[in-house]
């Protein structure tokens, strides 16, 4: 693994991978907590109707993305914020939709080869150094609004009502957290591709909750454990000549099923 | 003794999705009242509380929280919502929920100060829950959890405190020391309690309104039968308690 840190797109790879790692513990902490997941899977596939623009317009594929999930993510909001119970439908009809448009604008867009798998499964080993400049900029826009907001976050996805008395402006807030959520897909899918950006944002979060006392806490180890799967991911990727985004999930998932394991077998925990 | 009111709710009018919730209420409560809310579930009783709280604007009338708008005077009233709202699994301790009830909305990089933390450990003291300070919240039982919630909204000292279904998740236990505590603490603070449970009438509160779109107030601790009239959903939990107090007044003519 060393030796292969000196060729540039491996360094680069391990950068990307570490930004995406910070973004996925921060953001995906908000989405398991909130049971946003199946909202996210419908931003991060209906980001690919930018993919689509972009080439169709012939501008660059990540502010197509960028623009577009930013959009959808506004759209869901305020489709989710109203109604909730309504919302899982017109999710999932935009989820379609939006990689529909991504194909069909692709097929009518003339002399179009570029690599479409690398936006479905992701190309963390051809990140060039221009887009890990606009993920160290969207990491620190996320993490920064995430801490500023952070005790109304809190209070939000822990008890709505409750945080809407204290002054929280809640609707504010879920917009803004599924502005992030867009912001997040337009990183991770150049590590993982928008088909995988699910289990990168909910394995850890997930793991870490069991045995987190705070949001900061989950955060935290959803970060380490984050990294700790882009590491292992990109060796094994590396070692035996796999798809990296596959096999970064497929280390993810290793570890979601040995802590279901564990859960099972440790005692439950309670005080009375 | 017209100064004396500390909530004052004229006329209001509510509805939702174009049904009416609430035809002119009219209720006025004075400082160190224990109100109890009545009436059948869907009645607008949780409406009308969430109005008084300012989660709700009124369609018509007004309310008067103190003599200022709900909204205004939010950092003065507690508020213990209905457990449902609430994420259960959420990873966060006891002494985290308490301190929330001393949080300000609107974001900003700060932190609890000194003053927060000794007044959530007051609080959680008074609800003799501060050995359980460092556990997480889905570690306790419902009564654990409703007396956290009812500390959570001491936190930030108000003066009047609204309760929505306070013992939903409570065993009979439970649901007596809550109210025990409740009665204490009215030598202080005006309560207002929302509750399907008529056995809490009898025993602990001062005055009764049963709401079903419209609003009927009694000044003291009994239903009456106009009460029951109107809504006669309300005695459903009556006959069960067999409290030594009776709760429904006898008819006129016997």
């Amino acid at each position: 693994m060393l030796e292969a840190l000196q060729f540039e797109f491996m360094r680069n790879a391990l950068f990307a991978g570490i930004l995406a790692s910070i973004t996925c513990g921060v953001i995906g902490t908000f989405i398991v907590v909130n049971r946003m997941v199946f909202i996210s899977g419908g931003i991060a596939h209906a980001a690919y109707g930018g993919v689509g623009l972009a080439f169709f317009f012939g501008l660059s594929p990540t502010l197509g993305i960028l623009g577009f999930s930013l959009l959808v993510s506004v759209f869901m909001a305020a489709i989710s914020f109203k109604a909730k119970h309504r919302a899982d439908t017109i999710i999932g009809v935009l989820w379609a939709v939006g990689m529909a448009l991504g194909i069909l604008l692709l097929d009518v867009t003339p002399g179009y080869n570029v690599d479409l798998m690398s936006y479905l499964f992701g190309s963390i080993l051809t990140v060039p150094t221009s887009d890990l400049w606009l993920m160290l900029v969207l990491n620190c826009l996320i993490v920064l609004t995430i801490s500023y907001l952070y005790h109304d976050l809190a209070a939000l996805s822990y008890d709505e009502e409750f945080a809407r008395a204290r002054g929280v402006p809640v609707k504010v807030i879920y917009f803004l957290l599924m502005a992030m959520i867009a912001l997040s897909v337009v990183m991770i899918i150049q590590v993982v591709g928008l088909i995988l950006i699910i289990a990168l944002l909910t394995i850890s979060p997930y793991i870490a909750e069991k045995f987190s006392r705070s949001l900061i806490e989950m955060m935290f180890y959803s970060v380490l454990l984050n990294f700790l799967f882009m590491l292992v991911g990109l060796w094994v990727s590396y070692s035996f000549n796999l798809t990296s985004g596959a096999s970064i999930i497929m280390v993810g998932a290793v570890f979601f099923f040995i802590s279901l394991i564990l859960e099972r077998l440790r005692p439950k925990r309670g005080i009375y | 003794m017209i100064d004396s009111t500390i909530i004052e709710v004229r006329d209001l009018w509510f509805s939702f999705n174009g049904q009416p919730v609430l035809k002119g209420v009219n209720l006025s409560i004075h400082p160190r009242d224990f109100l109890a809310i009545i009436g059948p579930n869907g009645g607008g009783k949780t409406t009308l509380l969430k109005l008084m709280l300012g989660l709700l604007e009124p369609g018509q009338g007004s309310i008067k929280i103190l003599g200022q708008y709900p909204k205004e005077v939010a950092p003065r009233i507690g508020y213990v919502p209905q457990e449902i709202g609430v994420n259960k699994s959420f990873p966060i301790s006891v002494l985290h929920v308490v301190l929330m009830g001393r949080m300000r909305g609107g974001g900003g990089w700060w932190r609890f100060s000194k003053a927060d933390r000794t007044a959530a450990q007051k609080a959680l003291e008074r609800m003799e829950m501060w050995k359980y300070r460092k556990h997480r919240m889905e570690e306790l039982s419902g009564g654990q959890r409703q007396r956290v919630f009812v500390a959570r909204a001491l936190v930030a000292e108000p003066e009047i405190l609204f309760l929505d279904e306070p013992t939903a998740s409570v065993d009979t236990k439970g649901q007596a020391d809550l109210y025990i505590f409740l009665k204490e603490l009215n030598e202080t603070v005006t309560i207002v309690v929302v509750s399907h449970d008529l056995s809490v009438v009898s025993s602990y509160v001062k005055s009764v309104a049963c709401v079903n779109q419209q609003l009927i107030f009694h000044d003291a601790p009994e239903i009456t039968g106009e009460m029951l009239e109107m809504a006669y959903h309300c005695p459903v939990d009556l006959i069960a308690h067999g409290l030594p107090h009776r709760v429904l007044r006898t008819h006129e003519d016997q």
